[in-house]
């Protein structure tokens, strides 16, 4: 990466605002919810500076539709909520994703089901790796773990997004929004992009007419479109999976966690390992493509896995299916905006230990 | 042989998808015509809504959107506020701009969005088969409201182009129809006249065009012209609601 100038103490959702504008975006299509307000507030006052376009929808719903239409005219859009507001969002990403429309999304997790809370979560896992939106679509989830982090996966995203003509979507938490950490803001590593000769520019009569679209009413059609659509995720899958595999060399129990949870367990594992416990922790920082290949290079010494999450269970899922019977998988986690304790991590991985070694 | 007249080059050939006696033809043809004649066709951008309409991106001969139901106005403030030089069109039904858009809608008109909507209103729900829109009219017979429409249980239908002339940032509203010849033509004058206010950069312009459905309506393509002259207009008057020009405005 090229390091452009000094590090400076940002917010995560300042820096992520930061990080957008230097990746290239230039439309902010948003509505105002807690607690990520603070990055459409730095989008109306830095985007008019450099050229940029700010615009406060009158619901989650209109903004990413703005989305649609701004991505479909070839620009770099984005839009950021937190999990109620997402959800509205669905049904606009599942007609970008159609589309295939670049466009980046945040979601600064806080508790849910429903109205839920305003504190920190992890709970909308599923949302956004599932597919909250209907049909046969991915989209890329990138879950940073600091502000740095959170700043270059940013700066990135549009990129990617570009490359691929799909909806990237960074996963934080409150935690990450509103924590301040000194961030450097840096360049994305280059990458060769496409040309965008599909957008909506108006024809000018110098070629037929481009069209935005996700329906295919014949049936052979749509068919033919998702499995185009799966190729692409097949490549997506093979050359953007991302992760940390942190002390796993000699462990005997791997936690698996990300984002603001991951932060804790990386404490956990200093504690156990200054208790003699052999413990390591593999970090996804892709959430999708999920890290199938960090759970295949462990070693024999592992014995048991654990996911920890600040939710009642969602990643564990994933967990399970990438450990695929090798090893017992364990959970540990905290709901509705509590954070889980280090100490607490720590005695669910003891007793997990103590019963499988 | 001199050529007397030819289909507007803002139509592309595919052939349409619309149902016998159907009105959504004309009003294609309307929009495409003025586009072409104002020399707008080349740097404008449509969005299709859902509903019978759906497949007009594969109509008009200009960049196109696929909207999500009532959505195109939010889609179409996109793509202005990205391109505040090109022209930019929503053609949207009733259902999809009365209904499930009433938010887009409202809110595109209240930020003054330099857009123009082209609003079908046919006052029932074709694609999906003839259900009640808000736009029934009372005592109309359709899939859910088999009985007719009855004010006590669903309301009586929602006059969109008045609501919409309230709004500040809505500069050109009017109502229009294509049951006969003269109406077809004053429609025309309207769309022009909504195009030109979006070139001038005067706010939200929308014109409602009353329009049949004789499918859904249980009648033939003649007698669904007469239903509109006696029914709707009677409940929809005809007429302009708001033009910066003549300062109308309610």
């Amino acid at each position: 990466m090229e390091a452009s100038s000094e590090k400076v103490l940002m917010k995560g959702n300042e820096a992520v605002g930061a990080a957008a504008i230097r990746g290239g975006c230039r439309y902010f299509f948003g509505y105002p919810i807690t607690p990520q307000n603070e990055l459409p507030e730095y989008m109306a006052r830095e985007l008019p500076r450099v050229g940029g376009v700010f615009l406060q929808a009158e619901s989650e719903i209109a903004a990413i539709n703005m989305v649609y239409g701004a991505a479909g005219c070839g620009v770099r859009v984005m839009t950021s909520s937190s999990s109620p507001g997402i959800a509205l969002k669905q049904e606009g990403i599942s007609y970008i994703a159609g589309a295939e429309l670049p466009c980046v999304i945040v979601n600064m997790m806080r508790g849910g089901p429903g109205l839920g809370g305003i504190q920190p979560g992890q709970a909308d896992y599923f949302q956004a790796t599932r597919g909250g939106g209907n049909g046969d679509y991915r989209h890329i989830v990138y879950a940073p773990a600091s502000v740095q982090e959170t700043a270059d996966l940013m700066t990135e995203a549009f990129d990617v997004a570009d490359l691929y003509r799909i909806p990237v979507m960074v996963l934080g938490d409150g935690m990450i929004g509103q924590m301040m950490e000194p961030v450097e803001l840096r360049d994305a590593p280059h990458r060769d992009l496409p040309p965008k000769d599909w957008a909506t520019t108006g024809t000018e009569g110098r070629r037929t007419p481009n069209i935005i679209n996700s329906l295919y009413l014949q049936p052979q059609d749509l068919e033919d479109h998702n499995i185009r659509l799966a190729r692409k995720h097949a490549v997506i899958e093979e050359r953007e999976v991302r992760y940390e595999s942190y002390r796993t060399d000699d462990a005997k129990l791997v936690f698996v966690s990300y984002g603001t949870a991951s932060r804790i367990v990386r404490n956990a594992v200093e504690m156990l390992r200054q208790e003699g416990e052999n413990v390591g922790m593999i970090r996804p920082i892709t959430l999708w493509p999920w890290p199938q290949s960090a759970f295949d290079e462990l070693g024999s010494s592992v014995r048991a896995v654990m996911a920890v999450e600040m939710s009642m269970g969602q990643m564990i899922d994933d967990v399970k299916i990438a450990a695929a019977g090798r090893w017992p998988v364990g959970f540990y986690g905290r709901s509705g905006g509590m954070i889980p304790d280090q100490h607490a991590i720590a005695g669910a991985a003891r007793t997990m230990l103590e019963e499988v070694v | 042989m001199p050529v007397v007249f030819e289909k507007t080059r803002g139509l592309t050939d595919v052939e349409t998808h619309y149902c016998p006696g159907c009105t959504h033809g004309i009003i294609h043809r309307l929009v495409a015509e003025v586009l072409e004649e104002m020399e707008l066709l080349d740097a404008s951008i449509g969005v299709a809504p859902v509903g019978c309409a759906v497949l007009a991106y594969k109509y008009f001969n200009c960049d196109m959107h696929e909207a999500a139901h009532g959505r195109a106005p939010a889609v179409a403030t996109g793509i202005k506020r990205v391109f505040p030089d090109r022209t930019v069109f929503a053609y949207q039904g009733d259902g999809d701009l009365a209904s499930i858009g009433t938010a887009e809608i409202v809110h595109a008109a209240h930020r003054g969005e330099k857009i123009t909507v082209i609003f079908v209103n046919n006052a029932i729900y074709g694609m999906t088969g003839g259900q009640m829109a808000p736009t029934t009219l009372l005592g109309q017979k359709t899939t859910t409201s088999p009985l007719g429409r009855e004010r006590s249980h669903a309301g009586s239908p929602l006059r969109v182009s008045e609501m919409l002339a309230t709004i500040d940032g809505a500069a050109f509203i009017e109502r229009t129809s294509v049951h006969d010849p003269q109406a077809v033509r004053k429609t025309k004058a309207a769309i022009r006249r909504a195009f030109t206010v979006q070139q001038k950069g005067l706010g939200f312009s929308m014109v409602e065009i009353l329009s049949t459905c004789p499918t859904n309506w249980g009648m033939t393509p003649v007698d669904s012209l007469q239903w509109v002259q006696d029914h709707m207009i009677p409940y929809y008057p005809l007429g302009n609601l708001r033009d910066p020009e003549t300062e109308n405005r309610p």
